[in-house]
């Protein structure tokens, strides 16, 4: 059982099976990502005390969402890679980074662009703001660790110890509002009851959908390239190129 | 489970038990440092420290603005329902600033611990409605509170 399970995720069967969803998982996230924007964008209603400003959240808060995920679901494929000695599960948690950084890099700038106008400030050294700038250094060292590294096997292992140790981070970033006095306010969507109007929540909940979606296909995309150089000298992909 | 394989899981836990401990224990060492701005309840208790650059969070008492005359800053009372903490400013404000809402007010304690500030921050709640939907939970409150005996 457990054999079949490991010959599943051999490189080769996750590179075409990630071939074969890739493209629908592309398809979804254009789609709902277009929905979503012309939705939140235009025909959402202002918020009655932000107005207008309020619809940054449609970025802010996915992006947000998705820079902590996109690190859980790096550690979790790093765990797995550790214990297992899975190639492909380390090659899954390398794909996170670079994306994961990018929402890490856009939450904070539009958390910036909306500090300004509602807060009074770009930035204050706030639990949450720090915490998440934090989570923006762990992607950039995990990054830099990787290709600092010229065995491949040793900047594996290497790097999922970084991503292990980092994942501490995140339950500090979450929580951050609650335990700490903060700027930030607290959370919204991840409370029992939200406290958001279900016109404003339509769009958001669309949006974070869209923007797992986009972390997927790029995840797919990016794993398949890493695997094709992985095994350049393997004679499955010497007969695919 | 193979013991090998046992033994890498064991540790890979113990990583992250080990790292998770290590942030627990420091950010309670830490926990006031954290902590973006001071109540005005411990100003008065006095754990803030004067003629020093603090920062004091709270909500803006309703009628409590004064707003600047000649030559005079402005003053307003910053609260947390416990103590409050009188504040004067000459500066702008931001948009989201009036009576009731969360302010994060930065400047220096005198000597009778009022804050003399230079900058003043807006808060806002992690309540999301449109004006309309606000509007009638308003005017439902006022009905409801008229109808009370």
């Amino acid at each position: 059982m457990l054999a079949n399970l490991r010959q599943l995720a051999s490189p080769k069967n996750f590179y075409q099976f990630a071939g074969t969803i890739y493209p629908w998982i592309l398809f979804l996230a254009v789609g709902t990502l277009c929905f979503g924007l012309v939705w939140g964008l235009l025909y959402s209603p202002p918020d009655y005390q932000q107005g207008e400003t309020v619809r940054i959240m449609y970025l802010h808060v996915p992006m947000a969402i998705m820079s902590m995920a996109a690190y859980m679901v790096m550690a979790g494929a790093s765990a797995v890679g550790l214990v297992w000695h899975l190639k492909t599960a380390h090659i899954v948690a390398r794909s996170c980074a670079p994306i994961g950084a990018m929402f890490t890099l856009v939450t904070l700038v539009t958390g910036a662009l909306w500090g300004k106008p509602m807060w009074g400030t770009w930035w204050q050294w706030d639990a949450r703001l720090t915490s998440e700038l934090i989570l923006l250094f762990l992607y950039l060292g995990y990054i830099g660790l990787y290709q600092a590294i010229d065995v491949v096997e040793t900047a594996e292992r290497a790097c999922a110890l970084l991503a292990l140790v980092g994942v501490v981070n995140i339950p500090i970033i979450h929580f951050s509002v609650e335990w700490w006095h903060t700027l930030h306010q607290g959370p919204t969507i991840s409370r029992l009851n939200p406290t958001i109007d279900a016109s404003l929540m339509g769009p958001l909940y669309l949006m974070i959908l869209a923007h797992w979606m986009i972390f997927m296909a790029y995840v797919l995309m990016h794993s398949r390239t890493a695997i094709l150089a992985r095994e350049r000298k393997t004679q499955w992909v010497k007969s695919l190129v | 489970m193979n013991p090998k394989r046992k033994q890498r899981l064991i540790s890979v836990i113990a990583i992250v038990v080990g790292v998770s401990l290590a942030a627990a224990i420091l950010l309670y060492a830490l926990r006031q440092n954290i902590n973006l701005f001071f109540t005005p309840s411990q100003i008065i208790s006095g754990e803030a420290p004067l003629g020093t650059t603090i920062r004091v969070g709270g909500l803006v008492k309703a009628d409590s603005v004064i707003h600047p005359q000649e030559g005079v800053a402005m003053r307003f009372v910053v609260t947390d329902n416990v103590g409050e903490v009188t504040v004067s400013y000459s500066g702008l404000l931001p948009d989201l600033f009036r009576e009731g809402q969360g302010v994060v007010a930065i400047g220096v304690l005198n000597a009778e611990k009022k804050l003399i500030a230079s900058e003043v921050l807006a808060k806002h709640d992690e309540t999301y409605m449109p004006p309309e939907v606000y509007e009638a939970m308003k005017a439902s409150a006022e009905d409801s509170t008229i109808k009370q005996p």
